[in-house]
């Protein structure tokens, strides 16, 4: 399988990256990449850097070195706005929606329908969220209230409706299951798989492990700011992966001690 | 569109509490998707104008009253529109009453001591150049403060506390203390004296048009919420809507047109047009004054602005979550600048208004009116934690505050007694206001 990918040209390269906060390394020479449909897990314990390595390729934090290449040629990603218009969309693990305003002003937030006018085209840009709606969520019906009167759940639909409506390409999706219960979950899980075989590449952030090995194609490990590697879901076991993300190591560098101090 | 679409609909909306469907009134009010909010002020208003009238013996609601009172709303009315944007966007503007001083001396100045000696006393374009030089000097001033606080991230409280002490000082600075005087003839229009309104045909046009507009604007919406085959508002609320609201806007009309020129200026009047005085007088009504049509055209360009335009969209979306409009892509920083250089213009508008109406600039001009401004926007249920706030909302509030003034005029209250009225009714106004919203979300 990584043979077959080799060959082709990833969506997604991000060499070298580097981002220090202060004297902090929080991201420190990390390469990956990102194949068209496929789903590459980042995972790590807290502060291992991969908010902030992703938050780099989606433009809400500049990197200090490192080079990001979509389709094999050189990107700049400045602010949220570049990133938009190589089309990565994220849903941030805080969902970035505006409380005070309805789904539809959400959904297109930074990016609203004009009419011929000039003036925000409400009508159109709700009938637009209504039909998105309908296909992922189709009980959500509260498309004129302010989204803080809705429910955790139909909070992360406004802002997954968001990255659906916009045909990304590239889609981050930042612990989109965290504040989910169980059905929404199973939703959220088939979404990515539904958005996987139309071909696009996802970078996914996770602390669940049962959900990185359902859905996650290759697993990027890191720690400490550092890559620890990556590796096909396929030639690891859960606790080899939990031995990276702890230890550091590559399974195939873990010694027999350092096994059983994880047991 | 089906009856049990709209019924879907309209039971889907979350409001929260079960007892509100036992409250006809307000089952009736969103139903009819009017604001009560908005609804409620205007109700109170009302009892606040029947109670003064009571209490001043009869002399708070004639024509006479409601005129003046119309004239004395318009500047802080002018500037609570903009003030609404600024707090929304989670800022503060405490620097207009002293940009007020600065923009309305640089007008005065211009029009008493540099144009005439450049294009002569009272030449026709005078009025145009003190106005756009004022509104300029209004955006740079107020561009300038928001530059300071998007992009160096001074905080806006600091900001605009600098800005109040150093632009009242300015003021004084640009003519030592010295009152400018006087205004050009035209440039004094606008401030609605005797001379400054429209007169009684006109203002039955301006008010025949906002009838207009009105159905024109609920016939379109309709037509645009059909075509997507949403949920309308019941017929007959739509109805009753447009009908009320013509019948306020035409009401409002014959009442200001109810207000009679003095004997004095009604004789000038009929002098200038070869007209006979006869010996009972001529009854020539006013009409609206021009600083009130200004205010007017000011509340909708702003509440368009607000409501229907990008930039009033990112001002709410940054009120309401600055990370999430940043990550939206929104230019913030700027989107902050520009809200205060709007601010900057409508203090300039307000100056213009002030000084041609007491046809001199003071560098005094002003004084406390950041607060008067402040509190309309607040009154006006603008919350200061940001995101939420109405344009309608904010005219209302300074309307209320000037009711509460004038009123207490009327009634001989002593002025510290006023003040303690009007901040006792500040902080309960808003203690309702957030009483209403906690139990609605």
């Amino acid at each position: 399988m990584t043979q077959v990918m080799n060959d082709r040209t990833p969506l997604v390269q991000m060499r070298n990256m580097s981002v220090a906060f202060g004297g902090v390394h929080a991201v420190d020479d990390v390469t990956v990449d990102l194949y068209g449909g496929e789903v590459v897990a980042l995972v790590g314990g807290n502060g291992a850097g991969k908010t902030t390595l992703i938050k780099t390729l989606s433009g809400a934090h500049p990197a200090d070195s490192g080079e990001i290449y979509i389709d094999g040629k050189l990107a700049s990603i400045d602010n949220p706005r570049d990133a938009k218009e190589y089309g990565i969309e994220t849903i941030y693990q805080t969902l970035a929606l505006a409380e005070n305003i309805d789904a539809p002003a959400n959904m297109f937030l930074g990016r609203e329908l004009k009419t011929r006018w000039g003036t925000l085209d409400e009508a159109a840009m709700e009938d637009a969220t209504r039909k998105v709606m309908g296909r992922l969520n189709p009980k959500f019906l509260n498309f004129k209230t302010p989204v803080n009167s809705l429910s955790g759940g139909q909070r992360q639909s406004v802002a997954i409706a968001r990255t659906v409506h916009f045909n990304a390409r590239i889609l981050i999706m930042d612990e989109p299951t965290a504040a989910l219960g169980p059905a929404e979950t199973a939703q959220v899980a088939e979404l990515i798989k539904q958005l996987k075989a139309e071909g696009i590449g996802i970078f996914l952030i996770s602390h669940d492990i049962h959900d990185v090995f359902d859905l996650a194609d290759r697993i990027s490990v890191m720690l400490q700011g550092q890559l620890v590697g990556t590796v096909n879901k396929e030639d690891v076991t859960m606790d080899e992966v939990l031995g990276m993300i702890i230890i550091g190591k590559l399974p195939s560098e873990v010694t027999e001690t350092e096994l059983e101090t994880l047991h | 569109m089906t009856d049990t679409t709209q019924d879907l609909t309209t039971s889907s909306t979350p409001e929260g509490g079960g007892d509100r469907e036992g409250r006809s009134i307000f089952s009736l009010l969103r139903k009819a998707e009017i604001d009560t909010r908005l609804f409620g002020m205007i109700m109170a208003l009302l009892v606040l104008w029947v109670g003064f009238h009571i209490m001043s013996g009869g002399t708070f609601l004639t024509p006479r009253n409601l005129w003046n009172l119309s004239v004395q709303t318009a500047a802080v009315a002018i500037m609570a529109t903009g003030m609404v944007l600024v707090i929304v966007s989670r800022n503060i503007d405490l620097s207009v009453g002293s940009m007020l001083a600065v923009v309305g001396m640089g007008m005065a100045l211009l029009q008493a001591e540099i144009l005439p000696d450049l294009i002569g006393f009272d030449h026709w374009a005078t009025w145009i150049i003190a106005l756009a030089a004022g509104l300029v000097m209004g955006a740079v001033i107020g561009g300038f403060q928001g530059a300071i606080v998007a992009y160096v991230g001074v905080p806006s409280f600091i900001v605009t506390l600098g800005g109040l002490l150093v632009w009242r000082g300015v003021a004084w600075a640009m003519a030592s203390g010295r009152t400018i005087a006087p205004m050009d003839s035209t440039f004094q229009l606008l401030g609605g004296g005797s001379r400054g309104t429209i007169g009684a045909t006109w203002s039955w046009i301006v008010g025949i048009v906002a009838c207009v507009a009105i159905i024109v604007g609920l016939v379109n919406r309709r037509r645009q919420r059909s075509k997507y085959g949403f949920t309308l508002r019941p017929k007959w609320a739509e109805v009753a809507l447009g009908a009320f609201a013509c019948l306020a806007v035409l009401g409002a009309v014959w009442v200001i047109n109810s207000y009679p020129m003095p004997e004095r200026l009604a004789m000038q009047y009929a002098e200038e047009r070869g007209l006979v005085w006869p010996e009972e007088g001529l009854i020539i009504p006013l009409g609206i004054a021009i600083p009130v049509i200004l205010a007017l055209a000011v509340a909708l360009a702003m509440n368009f602005i607000a409501t229907r335009r990008r930039f009033g969209r990112y001002v709410f979306a940054i009120g309401g979550n600055p990370e999430a409009a940043e990550l939206g892509g929104i230019k913030t920083r700027f989107t902050i600048v520009k809200t205060f250089a709007l601010m900057g213009v409508l203090v300039a508008l307000a100056a213009a208004v002030q000084t041609a109406r007491l046809n001199a600039a003071v560098s005094g001009l002003g004084t406390l009116t950041e607060l008067y401004v402040i509190a309309a926007a607040v009154i006006g249920g603008t919350s200061l934690a940001g995101g939420i706030g109405t344009i309608a909302g904010a005219v209302l509030g300074a309307l209320v505050m000037q009711s509460l003034q004038s009123g207490m005029v009327l009634m001989g209250v002593d002025a510290p007694l006023q003040d303690i009225v009007v901040g006792v009714v500040l902080v309960i106004a808003v203690a309702i206001d957030t009483f209403y919203r906690r139990r609605a979300t």
